[in-house]
């Protein structure tokens, strides 16, 4: 069973700006996959090369096996993706669109797969109407059901959530979950960092076009070393010898980062000695944000 | 072979879809053309022995619509994609190039026939005009066409603005149609400017589909034909290379 996708030391770059550098990366069938890093980072670089929407400047991408340029017949049916910017032909209805997206890619009689993508997408009301016609959000789902509309089975979404709305983004991701759970591979780039937490199994972190990170998310988690708790004191001062692992106050409180658990006693003995006594305590769990901002931080 | 009907039939009902602008607008300024043309030089000119002025005037005139109408289907379908950036949508799916070049030409052609066939229709109420030789006129307007709709994927895919692109059209296509002897016989020009008519590959297409009219024209017919045929291979192999290497389309 060949990966769902194969990057291979991959470079890219525009005029002076290296926007991908020797990037190497394999992705597994089934997997539910987060490309995260700041703006220019190379996401949609990376992207675009596996699309076969930019050509690399050296290495070799491979989707389901195929080589994105040797073979790109095959490596475009793989590949469903959903652009970053909010594209759309104005000529035509959601429909009209979703058809003629399956016909580019062969497929006639359609219909029934169209029809539960609508149902999905909560589309099935604007079927009839005009691309110009739908808000924002609309425009997104679309493109979400053109990038399934033949089935692929990698699929990549770039920021599919933005700009879509709450309620609408749980629907999305519970569809894209199940599409998961079918069997099909997802990619995704996300600024929100919460939706990654929540959804993939790995990540991998960019920064300046190179990967900085990439693992488990768990693992990614784990990362994030040391304890931050939240402590009210009384009196409410914090002693000479703690400022060392005070990072910060928030309301009444003093944020404390510290080292490792074992620190909580020499924090309270401290505190003991000083006459201090802790009022309200209160531990903080870390999260992927923490993790992308040390790993960021570091690199 | 069905991803290149689906693009076919985009393209078809993109241009049909706005057909007031795209096909009967481009009808009736040839019909104005003819109105005031003839009627200012009715019986000042006759260009070729036993045929009016206004009836000279009609194949041009058919002709240049259906040139200009060509270019600007495959010009401005490709410019509007790029520049809104829905030109995606046709290029993650596994289309070739080729496929992808027959049909932009396709449908740019079929808009181009189709004003070209409305102009002679159209006019048909007004003026009688022979049609000695159709097939020869026939295998002009596709030739033309074609010519014209690769010059506009050229045009499209160069572009970055719809700026640069009507530049393309205002000083390259419309001056080339205009001087390619749609309003007059380039014989009643100067030795000079006959010369430099006879270097205008769109002169040919003129000339050409006009002799299938009236069996008459300023060339040989083989030999414009020679010439169109020419610039039709040159121009789809320059404009197949483009595709190909993804100039300004896959970066």
């Amino acid at each position: 069973m060949p990966p769902a996708i194969e990057v291979r030391d991959a470079s890219k770059s525009y005029g002076s700006l290296r926007a991908l550098d020797s990037v190497s990366l394999q992705i597994e069938q089934g997997e539910f996959f987060g490309l995260l890093g700041p703006n220019g980072a190379g996401k949609t670089t990376l992207i675009s090369l596996l699309a076969g929407l930019v050509r690399p400047d050296a290495g070799s991408l491979r989707v389901m096996g195929y080589d994105v340029v040797e073979a790109y017949r095959l490596s475009r049916r793989a590949l469903g993706v959903v652009p970053q910017e909010l594209v759309f032909d104005p000529f035509f209805t959601v429909r009209e669109t979703l058809r003629i997206q399956a016909g580019y890619f062969g497929l006639r009689n359609n219909d029934a797969w169209i029809d539960e993508i609508l149902e999905r997408l909560d589309l099935k009301a604007k079927a009839h109407s005009n691309m110009r016609t739908l808000s924002g959000g609309m425009k997104r789902r679309v493109l979400v059901g053109q990038a399934l509309v033949h089935r692929p089975p990698v699929i990549i979404l770039d920021e599919p959530t933005a700009g879509v709305d709450v309620e609408l983004r749980q629907g999305l991701w519970q569809f894209i979950r199940e599409l998961n759970e079918a069997g099909h591979t997802i990619v995704l780039t996300t600024h929100y960092l919460e939706e990654a937490e929540a959804l993939c199994g790995r990540i991998a972190m960019l920064k300046q076009g190179k990967i900085v990170a990439l693992d488990t998310t768990r693992n990614l988690l784990g990362r994030v070393s040391g304890v931050r708790l939240r402590v009210r004191l009384f009196p409410d001062s914090l002693p000479d010898s703690l400022r060392g692992w005070h990072v910060g106050r928030d309301g009444e409180s003093e944020v404390m980062q510290l080292p490792d658990y074992a620190s909580l006693e020499s924090m309270f003995a401290e505190l003991r000695r000083a006459g201090v006594t802790v009022q309200e305590m209160e531990l903080m769990q870390s999260d992927l944000e923490d993790a992308f901002v040390q790993i960021m931080r570091n690199h | 072979m069905s991803g290149f009907l689906t693009l076919l039939y985009k393209e078809l009902l993109r241009f049909w879809k706005v057909s007031f602008q795209t096909i009967a607008a481009p009808i009736l300024s040839a019909l104005l053309y003819l109105m005031i043309f003839s009627h200012v030089l009715r019986g000042r000119v006759e260009v070729y022995p036993g045929v009016t002025y206004g009836e000279f005037l009609i194949p041009g005139l058919a002709m240049m619509s259906l040139l200009q109408n060509s270019f600007a289907n495959s010009s401005s379908s490709i410019i509007q994609s790029k520049i809104t950036g829905n030109m995606v949508f046709v290029l993650l799916t596994p289309l070739s190039p080729f496929e992808m070049f027959s049909a932009y030409m396709l449908a740019a052609v079929a808009r181009g026939m189709l004003v070209g066939l409305g102009v002679l229709f159209a006019t048909m109420f007004f003026i009688d005009v022979p049609v000695v030789h159709p097939l020869w006129a026939l295998a002009f307007a596709i030739c033309g066409g074609a010519i014209l709709s690769a010059l506009g994927m050229i045009a499209g895919i160069w572009a970055d603005k719809f700026d640069q692109l009507a530049a393309f059209q205002n000083f390259i296509i419309v001056p080339l149609t205009f001087l390619a002897g749609v309003f007059y016989s380039v014989h009643s020009l100067p030795p000079f400017w006959q010369h430099a008519s006879h270097l205008n590959p769109f002169f040919y297409m003129v000339d050409g589909f006009r002799y299938g009219f009236f069996g008459m024209g300023d060339v040989q017919p083989i030999r414009s034909f020679l010439v169109v045929a020419i610039s039709l291979i040159a121009l789809s192999t320059l404009t197949l290379k483009l595709l190909s290497s993804g100039y300004k389309l896959r970066h």
